[in-house]
């Protein structure tokens, strides 16, 4: 029986595994050096805020894995023998496969700072960090403060985290306002005054110069390039983005840049070894996709169609519409379709903001053909499947605003702005 | 459980210390009302007992109020969960536990022991506890109190303060706010003034909820209850027609339209205490598969159970002869398998692929019911059913069902098993609203495409012990008989993917393979079956 081997028990292996044994009954391991179980890892936040247990996280109960016939193994992959099909772990452990799945996910970057790898600094992407920072910042009487450094989806989740037990956190972004490499000025300003509402000091435009040990070689504080500015503090959060977590593949002959190389197939240039999620890396972005894409619902689908593939279905990672989603503390974010920081050529930005300061949207749309492109929401919950139907059927952005009510996914009773927003549309093409 | 590392001794983990100076004076504020009806349990001769039961139920609920006031209204409008799994009392720590025995006893002692709160037995003068709520009671209704009146003040008056505290918590979502707003106008009205005004116009009318259906309301169909419904001319009759045709014509047409959450937790009194007094509790249910078995077996013994019983009832009752009455017992027998039969023709032929093999369990339960009843028919005397006393057969449901399940479990275990274990696992009425909802209803809760990170917190927030994540994250829209449609789940899903609606029935049960967002040839090969 072919002997199927997957490094990671991430949604992208998981998804991969489930996949595989509903096709097949194939034999299947998935190796993971992180947890015994598979974990929703975007919930970790929850169990540190106290909303869930750690077992909560865990979408499938533990008889589900002895059920389906997935073998899980517990060890870390030090070196993968591709000539012999072996793994090698670090604690002399091997393991035989006749295909491999690599699917280890991301680490965070480090970018070299003096001090990044005191005690007390730490990353928040595996459960081992959040095991760190229950160690370092319990309460607010351990850690007095803490510095985040990164503007983006994990920093404020780590701030609303250490928020949640009343810890003082100061957020240190790179750029002049939150986020706005991927968000239009107008909603990355909204959730700037949203974290300051929040009373976390948003420090925008600051960068670190280094961090400082105590004599325990633990971190005491931190120290702004731009200002000279030290902050004391017992947590520093490093949330500057992640990267492919492939160390233990660049001795063998597997291609790698950033991440594992693999062509549309997910295929590696080894043979029987595949490579999906965060750390796959296409030679060229799909349909103005980035090669590179450590998102939840990527990991997924690649998983779904891997698994086509390895049980004789040959078939490209052809995904469909973009969307993705994200909470900025109070802020519900959805996004459908592609919205750019700023319009491309022949591109315009429609932008609605409520008045109370936790709602806009904006609509992206072609200024030749007035075809929609695609929609940010915030604070206003709207539908996948219309909005990836509207994209198919390339319609017009007027036709987009007019039927926006068909979009609308809030709970019932909540108070709607389709009104307001196409009254605001209109009047808009009438000064332009 | 806990995550976290520094375990300390003291009885309240670190965190649940951590409260503001304003609600520790609102916890002392709410703990002296309580202590007020301590001491009156315990017989303290207060000098004006209108007075004091004001000031002790005024402080009961000023206590919640600021209390609330200051966890919400000091933050900006959100998911309040923060440290729900860390606090002793919610997460079934040692306060879970003591709270937990405290309402066991209570309600062991309530439905048990009614002389230990004061109940004067046989005409005298009630005393301790129970005679501290004369006041209130004869002011309503000009007769003293029982313990029924007693525990009837505190449950609404546990539904309204819990329910503002609740409307506080959830005050950025307009469907909790009008649910909640829903449950305590019901309780208030409907389960605690009408019945005593009806009491005021007529003393004869027994005690009756309008809310309360049968099943829940297993007594409406007792003898002495009908007799006394027909001795009370028209209002009498009206209010028993009324019985029945919630029961045949207005709960299937609501629960069609709106699913059963229109009842379970917008109208029921037990679903507006267990939103309220016990949404602190919510997350204990379990979502284990195992639960989800012993929940079905168990609530459909307890709905067969109750049909039987009342069946029983009230044949004992009736007479043989059709010129005396013209329901006879032979009659009534063959109206209701007759019922029972067309229901289940009609289920197993529109409904059947539905079921798939559930239409087994299905068939065993309807032959086990209409083999009881023939054997009954056969068996039965006015005296006797099942060769048992047919008032035995009442009083084991009554004691079993409606008082240890209902009472004693259902609320008295709120900090060990969740707020809704009765609503689960027990309640007939659940039951069949829930049957309804699965089969014929255009309710769902709407799984936003392929939006789900399998975060877990509305599996969690479940107080019903749905996986509801089990669902959103196959992109499969939940049509579930047990779901009361409280909308917490939706509510605290940090990613917008759940919404509870009314729609059309048809496609109200997708079941996907490949979710929303990967490749459509892909979606077409796998999805299509």
């Amino acid at each position: 029986m072919e002997h199927i081997v997957i490094i990671g028990n991430g949604i992208s292996g998981v998804t991969a595994a489930r996949h595989i044994r509903k096709l097949s009954d194939k034999k299947i391991t998935i190796v993971s050096a992180e947890t015994d179980y598979f974990f929703s890892r975007t919930a970790l936040m929850y169990v540190y805020m106290g909303h869930l247990t750690f077992q909560h996280t865990q979408p499938y109960e533990n008889w589900f894995w002895e059920k389906n016939k997935i073998d899980l193994k517990k060890g870390y992959v030090k070196n993968i023998e591709t000539k012999s099909k072996t793994l090698q772990f670090a604690d002399g452990d091997s393991l035989p496969y006749d295909k491999l799945i690599i699917a280890t996910g991301s680490k965070p970057n480090k970018f070299g700072w003096p001090g990044q790898d005191l005690d007390g600094v730490m990353g928040m992407y595996h459960k081992q960090d959040l095991d760190n920072l229950e160690t370092y910042a319990p309460n607010n009487k351990v850690c007095k403060r803490a510095v985040i450094v990164g503007g983006g989806l994990i920093g404020i989740e780590l701030a609303e985290m250490l928020n949640s037990r009343n810890i003082p956190v100061t957020f240190l972004v790179r750029e002049d306002s939150f986020w706005n490499g991927v968000l239009p000025e107008g909603e990355s300003t909204m959730i700037n005054r949203h974290i300051k509402n929040h009373h976390i000091d948003l420090r925008l435009g600051n960068n670190l110069k280094e961090i400082i040990s105590d004599e325990n070689g633990k971190v005491k504080s931190i120290i702004i390039q731009e200002t000279g500015e030290e902050i004391a503090c017992d947590v520093v959060g490093l949330t500057a983005g992640v990267s492919p977590n492939i160390d233990f593949i660049k001795e063998s002959d597997i291609e790698t840049g950033r991440g594992v190389k693999v062509n549309r197939f997910l295929e590696t240039n080894i043979q029987d070894i595949y490579a999906i999620g965060d750390c796959a890396e296409q030679h060229e972005g799909i349909n103005g996709r980035r090669p590179i894409e450590a998102v939840w619902y990527t990991g997924r689908m690649m998983g779904e169609t891997v698994a086509q593939t390895i049980c004789g279905n040959r078939m490209q990672y052809n995904p469909g519409h973009w969307f993705n989603s994200a909470k900025f503390l109070d802020i519900e974010y959805q996004t459908y379709g592609w919205v750019f920081a700023n319009p491309r050529e022949h591109e315009a930005h429609f932008h609605w903001k409520h008045a109370d300061d936790t709602k806009c949207i904006t609509v992206c749309y072609n200024t030749n053909t007035n075809a929609f492109l695609g929609i940010n929401t915030f604070g206003i919950r709207m539908r996948h499947d219309i909005f990836d139907r509207w994209l198919t059927e390339k319609r017009d952005v007027h036709y987009i605003i007019e039927h926006l009510s068909e979009a609308n996914f809030d709970p019932e009773f909540y108070k709607t702005y389709e009104s307001d927003i196409y009254s605001a549309f209109k009047n808009e093409l009438q000064t332009v | 459980m806990s995550n976290k590392i520094n375990h300390s001794m003291s009885l309240a983990k670190p965190d649940a210390a951590d409260i503001s100076n304003k609600q520790k004076v609102a916890l002392a504020i709410g703990i002296l009302g309580l202590f007020i009806l301590a001491l009156a349990l315990f017989n303290t001769n207060f000098p004006n007992k209108g007075l004091f039961l004001t000031l002790s139920l005024g402080f009961i609920a000023i206590g919640t109020i600021i209390y609330s006031r200051d966890a919400y209204l000091t933050k900006l409008e959100g998911i309040k969960n923060d440290g729900v799994w860390f606090k002793s009392i919610s997460s079934r720590g040692i306060w879970g536990w003591i709270l937990g025995v405290v309402l066991t006893a209570f309600y062991i002692v309530l439905y048990f022991y009614p002389q230990y709160l004061g109940l004067g037995k046989d005409g005298a003068e009630n005393t301790g506890l129970i005679s501290f709520f004369d006041p209130l009671s004869n002011l309503l209704s000009g007769r003293n109190a029982s313990q029924w009146f007693v525990y009837g003040t505190l449950y609404t008056v546990a539904i309204l303060a819990f329910g503002y505290k609740f409307m506080l918590k959830y005050r950025h979502n307009r469907y909790q706010q009008l649910r909640t707003a829903s449950v305590m106008f019901f309780q208030l009205g409907f389960a605690f003034l009408i019945p005593e005004f009806m009491y005021v116009m007529n003393s004869d009318l027994p005690y009756y909820d309008l809310k309360s259906v049968w099943p829940l309301n297993y007594y409406i169909f007792d003898e002495w209850s009908v007799k006394a419904f027909l001795a009370n001319g028209n209002i009498g009759l009206g209010f028993l027609l009324f019985g029945i045709i919630s029961i045949f014509l207005i709960t299937p047409i609501l629960t069609y339209k709106y699913g059963k959450r229109w009842y379970c937790s917008w109208v029921c009194g037990c679903g507006g205490l267990a939103e309220t007094a016990g949404d602190s509790f919510r997350q204990l249910s379990s979502k284990k598969m195992s639960a989800w078995k012993l929940e079905r077996w168990l609530i459909h013994t307890v709905l067969v159970f109750s049909v039987v019983m009342t069946v029983a009832m009230v044949y004992t009752y009736l007479g043989y002869d059709h010129n005396t009455f013209w329901l006879t017992k032979g009659l009534f027998i063959v109206l209701v398998i007759g019922f029972l039969t067309i229901v289940f023709a009609g289920v197993m032929y529109f409904k059947r692929h539905e079921l798939g093999k559930d239409a087994k369990y299905g068939a065993i339960g309807y032959f086990v019911v209409i083999a009881l009843l023939v054997t009954m028919h056969f068996t039965g005397t006015s005296e006797n059913v099942f060769f048992l006393k047919g008032s035995d057969l009442r009083s084991a449901y009554g004691i079993y069902i409606g008082s240890i399940f209902s009472g004693v479990i259902g609320t008295g275990f709120y900090p060990i098993l969740g707020s809704r274990s009765w609503c689960r696992f027990g309640c007939p009425m659940a039951a069949i609203l829930g049957f309804q909802q699965r089969l014929f209803s255009k309710f769902r809760i709407t799984t936003n495409g392929g939006q789900c990170i399998s975060c877990g917190n509305c599996s969690n927030s479940c107080e019903m012990g749905i996986d509801v994540r089990a669902y959103a994250q196959k992109g499969e829209n939940i049509v579930r008989s047990s779901c009361v449609g409280c909308g917490i789940c939706s509510a605290v899903c940090p990613r917008g993917v759940l919404k509870l609606e009314n729609d059309t029935m048809k496609g109200r049960i997708n079941p996907t393979e490949i979710l929303l967002g990967n490749d459509v040839d892909l979606m077409d090969l796998v999805n299509k079956k």
